[in-house]
Order: C-alpha cells, then sequence, then structure tokens
C-alpha cells in the first residue's frame, strides 16, 4: 500500500483552487454576461451600447476628471508632507509617519461621516458644491495611500547623492530637481495608482456627500441594484480594461512596495 | 525659517487628517444632534451605541466576519505561500499571477464578478453567507500571500534540510523550522487581513444578506436616511473605534521599540 506521502508543494493547492475557483473563474463569467443579451445569445449590444449612449460616456469623462483631481490634490499634499518628513532630522519621525497613516485603519465609512459633518456646517448646503466636495472626500480617503509610498522612496534615497551635487556645485533646488525627484518617481507611481483608479470607482464616497453623478463604480452598482446582470458586467469589463492598461502602464515604475496599499505592514 | 514652514505644512495635512475625526469626537459627548451646536456634555450616544439591537448585531456581525476571513485567508494564504515557493517556476508563477488580479483589481469589480458567478450562475442563496465569506477570503488571502512570500525568501533553508538529516519528518520539519521562521509574515498578513475586511463596503454589498449589515453598509445606508439618533450613536461609534486604533498603534509601537533597544543591548 502506498502511504500518503506529505510534500511542501502540495501545500499550495487548496489556495489554487480557491484562486481558480474565486477570482479567475468570476472574471470568465463577467466576460461571458458582457457580451450576451438576456436569452443567452452573443450580443455586442452591451459594448456599442456604452460607447455611444452620451450617458455612459459623460459617466466616464466624469470618473476620470474626479480621479485626475483628486490624484493631483493628493499628490500636492502628500509629496512635500512625505518629503518634509523624511528630510527632516526630527527624532520621533515614525511617530509622525504612524500618524499619517492611522486614519487607514479607521473605518471609510466612519471617517466620510465626519467630513462630511465639517462641510455641512462650513457649505451649509453638500449639494451646491458636488465636485468639491467629491475630491475632498476622495482625497480625505485616499490621502495615506499617497503619502507611505512616497515617504518610504524618500527616506531610502541615497544621500551622499546629494552631498556630492552640492559639491559639484549644484543648489538645494536643483539637487531636488535633478536628484531627489527623478529618484522618487516609483514612490510617486505607486501612491498614484493606489488613488487614481479607486478614486475612478469608490461612488459610496460621493453618495454619502449628496454628489449624485455618476462614476463608472455607481454605474455597476445600479445595473446591480436593477439586476441587469449583463449591463453591470459589460461595465466591470471596460472598469478591468482600464486598470489593466493602467498597471501595464506603470509596471516597472512602481515601487516593489505594494502591500503598502494598506500599510498594515507597519503592525 | 523655512524649517518652520516645513512644520507647518506638515501641521496642516494633520489637521486635514484629524479635524474632522476630533471635532466628531467632541460632539459625540454631547446632546448635539448636528456640529456646530453648543450643548451639554452627555453619554447618551454611548448608551444607544450599546443597547440598540441593530447596532449592537451589525458591529459583532462586522468583528465575527473579519475573523472568519482572516483566519480563512490567513490559513489559505500562508499555505498557498510555502506551497508557491516551493513549487516549479511555472506552477508559482501561475498562483503568483492570480493572486495579483484581486490586489489591483477595483473591490466593485471583485465584488460584482463573485455575486454573478455565486449568486446568479450558480444560485447559492447569499443568505448562507457563503458568498460574503468567499469575497472576503477573496479580498484578503493574496495580500497574506504577500507579506509571507518575502519572509520565506529571506529564511534560511538550511536549518530545514538539517532538521530532515536529523531525521526529522517533513511536516514536523515544517512545523517546528518553516512556520517559526515565517511567523512575523503571518501575523502581519493576519493583521492586514482584519482591516482590509473591517473597512470594505463594495464586496459586502454585493454578496451580504440582506438582513446583514457590516459597519461599513450600515453606515453608508445611515447616512442617507434621517434618524438623529442612530447618526450620533455612530459619532459614539467612531470615538470607539479612534481610541482602540489608537491603543494598538501604541501598543505595537512601544513593543517595536522595545525589540529594537533589546537587539542593541545584545548587539
Amino acid at each position: 500500500m502506498r502511504t500518503l506521502k506529505f510534500s511542501r508543494k502540495s501545500l499550495g493547492i487548496p489556495y489554487a483552487v480557491f484562486l481558480v475557483l474565486f477570482v479567475a473563474l468570476p472574471l470568465l463569467v463577467l466576460v461571458y454576461y458582457a457580451f450576451t443579451n438576456g436569452q443567452g445569445q452573443f450580443s455586442l449590444a452591451n459594448l456599442t451600447g456604452f460607447f455611444t449612449d452620451p450617458n455612459t460616456l459623460g459617466t466616464l469623462c466624469y470618473s476620470f476628471a474626479i480621479a485626475f483631481v483628486t490624484t493631483a490634490v493628493c499628490l500636492l499634499l502628500a509629496y512635500p508632507a512625505a518629503y518634509f518628513l523624511a528630510t527632516s532630522n526630527i527624532r520621533q519621525k515614525h511617530v509622525l509617519l504612524l500618524l499619517f497613516i492611522m486614519p487607514m485603519w479607521i473605518n471609510f465609512s466612519l471617517r466620510i461621516t465626519a467630513l462630511k459633518e465639517i462641510l455641512t456646517l462650513i457649505e451649509g448646503n453638500l449639494a451646491l458644491y458636488p465636485f468639491f466636495n467629491a475630491v475632498a472626500g476622495m482625497t480625505y480617503d485616499f490621502l495615506p495611500f499617497m503619502i507611505l509610498p512616497i515617504y518610504n522612496t524618500i527616506s531610502r534615497l541615497d544621500g551622499s547623492l546629494i552631498e556630492a551635487a552640492k559639491d559639484l556645485g549644484a543648489n538645494d533646488l536643483s539637487a531636488f530637481i535633478k536628484i531627489t525627484l527623478p529618484l522618487s518617481v516609483p514612490g510617486i507611481v505607486s501612491g498614484v495608482s493606489m488613488v487614481f483608479l479607486p478614486a475612478m470607482t469608490n461612488y459610496v464616497v460621493l453618495d454619502m456627500l449628496y454628489n449624485s453623478t455618476y462614476i463608472m463604480g455607481s454605474l455597476i452598482g445600479s445595473y446591480f441594484s436593477a439586476y441587469n446582470w449583463h449591463g453591470g458586467s459589460m461595465i466591470a469589463l471596460i472598469l478591468l480594461a482600464i486598470i489593466i492598461l493602467f498597471t501595464l502602464l506603470t509596471r516597472g515604475m512602481e515601487d516593489d512596495g505594494n502591500t503598502a496599499k494598506v500599510g498594515g505592514a507597519l503592525l | 525659517m523655512k524649517k518652520y514652514a516645513r512644520g507647518l505644512f506638515i501641521l496642516l495635512v494633520l489637521v486635514f487628517l484629524y479635524a474632522p475625526i476630533l471635532i466628531l469626537i467632541f460632539y459625540s459627548f454631547t446632546t448635539a444632534a448636528n456640529i456646530g451646536q453648543i450643548r451639554g456634555f452627555s453619554m447618551h450616544n454611548y448608551v444607544t451605541l450599546f443597547t440598540t439591537p441593530e447596532l449592537r448585531d451589525m458591529i459583532v456581525g462586522t468583528i465575527v466576519l473579519a475573523l472568519s476571513a482572516a483566519v480563512i485567508a490567513t490559513i489559505l494564504g500562508t499555505m498557498g505561500a510555502i506551497g508557491s515557493f516551493y513549487s516549479s517556476r511555472k506552477a508559482s508563477a501561475f498562483i503568483d499571477s492570480l493572486n495579483e488580479v484581486p490586489v489591483i483589481n477595483a473591490d466593485v469589480v471583485t465584488g460584482f464578478s463573485i455575486c454573478i458567478l455565486l449568486v446568479v450562475v450558480l444560485g447559492i442563496s447569499k443568505d448562507s453567507y457563503l458568498p460574503l465569506i468567499c469575497g472576503h477570503v477573496a479580498l484578503c488571502a493574496p495580500f497574506v500571500y504577500l507579506s509571507v512570500i518575502p519572509k520565506l525568501k529571506q529564511m534560511d533553508s538550511s536549518i530545514y534540510e538539517a532538521a530532515l538529516d536529523l531525521g526529522a519528518a517533513p511536516a514536523t520539519a515544517l512545523r517546528k523550522i518553516v512556520i517559526p521562521q515565517i511567523f512575523s509574515g503571518i501575523v502581519s498578513g493576519f493583521a492586514l487581513a482584519i482591516t482590509l475586511s473591517l473597512d470594505d463596503y463594495f464586496i459586502a454589498t454585493y454578496t451580504k444578506p440582506a438582513t446583514f449589515d457590516t459597519i461599513s453598509t450600515y453606515v453608508v445606508n445611515a447616512t442617507k436616511g434621517s434618524q438623529t439618533e442612530i447618526k450620533t450613536a455612530l459619532w459614539a461609534l467612531s470615538t470607539v473605534i479612534f481610541i482602540i486604533v489608537v491603543l494598538i498603534v501604541v501598543f505595537a509601537n512601544f513593543r517595536s521599540v522595545r525589540t529594537e533597544r533589546k537587539e542593541r543591548v545584545k548587539a
């Protein structure tokens, strides 16, 4: 009789099966649903419908607009903050860094509630500034995810490069532009990819701040509520295409620490 | 002068991140129904929070879901990482790339696609909690995998070989040699899984039973309603979560400082 032999390789089988069943298979089903109609026949109607309807195209543009502006605002706040923190010589640096990251661990819906109360107090009626509120909400939600990777990249920079540049006659500004900024690109790219894509899809932030304009995520939500699986699948597929395109563009430029997505690694 | 400007910038970003939460915490201890009203001190929000069955259920539900999803994800992800680490290059590249999908994918797409497969195609009832658990494990396990893999790569593989040479069965060697060496990765993967599950909104929305709520889904629905009682009780919830997060951060930080000091003494 052959006894069951223990092998380290076989430990991976349950996870591989899980990934196939709950990651690969759902996406295949998504493709099937996107390209069929209610009768189960092959159909391009969902695809052509999306790209010919001015409403859905408008949603796509609005999503990009929100995502671009949110990413830009996050970058403008996060880069200087991360740079000042990483290059300062205060002793309790990691405590300050923790302060920047800690909001990640507080439930986002509760944080957005807090922001909403403040914005209501300041603006009176939230409906008056929908775009501003959406960007403020997203920035509030995602800022820590931009700060962490940039901080990590800058704090790992080889300080002797900057000293060398200064020895060779560069002033602070040109040393920054020619050395620090180019070398911190990987951190910026990581941060951008952690902010841009969620900003296109996280429609709850808009909902909570009474911005009723749709972004790409809201389309999936509304198809879901209407039990329109075929339409929803097409939107999901289009989003997936954008995500893949974005990932291919940034691949190789990114910092390796993708797990920084949640920053829990610090614990 | 320049130094103060830098400090001021960091301070302003921190104010942006914390002011809404801190103001909310302040008002959670009053009878005010809106921020900006000056009212007397009261703990009534905390009483409501802990005595309303609906609120208690969703808090307990969120925690039970996070713990079960994180435990399953940690077991699956760790086994997957060990298996993939010792597998052929092809097999581990396969697991690696499938593992990458939920990490880069938008949660809306992940949630929607799992809902389509399990609920629409396979007809599994959402009331069975199976879609919800599968969805959350699919969200968390990839991050466990990503935090264990680097520890396996840093591990000294000769100790495992030595244990085998000294007569240990492979399973014993794995348990006594490999697991302890990658344990810190497993722990941070588990912590990451918990935070991801706690913060999730989209996967829960698309896969949860109609009568079940997590903190995120509950809060999002509550902000659309106008029940003042519930709204201000959620301020109290924010306070409680904020305090827990601060305590965990302080504790983890204190411990890492202590181990660091110990290591320095040893050296």
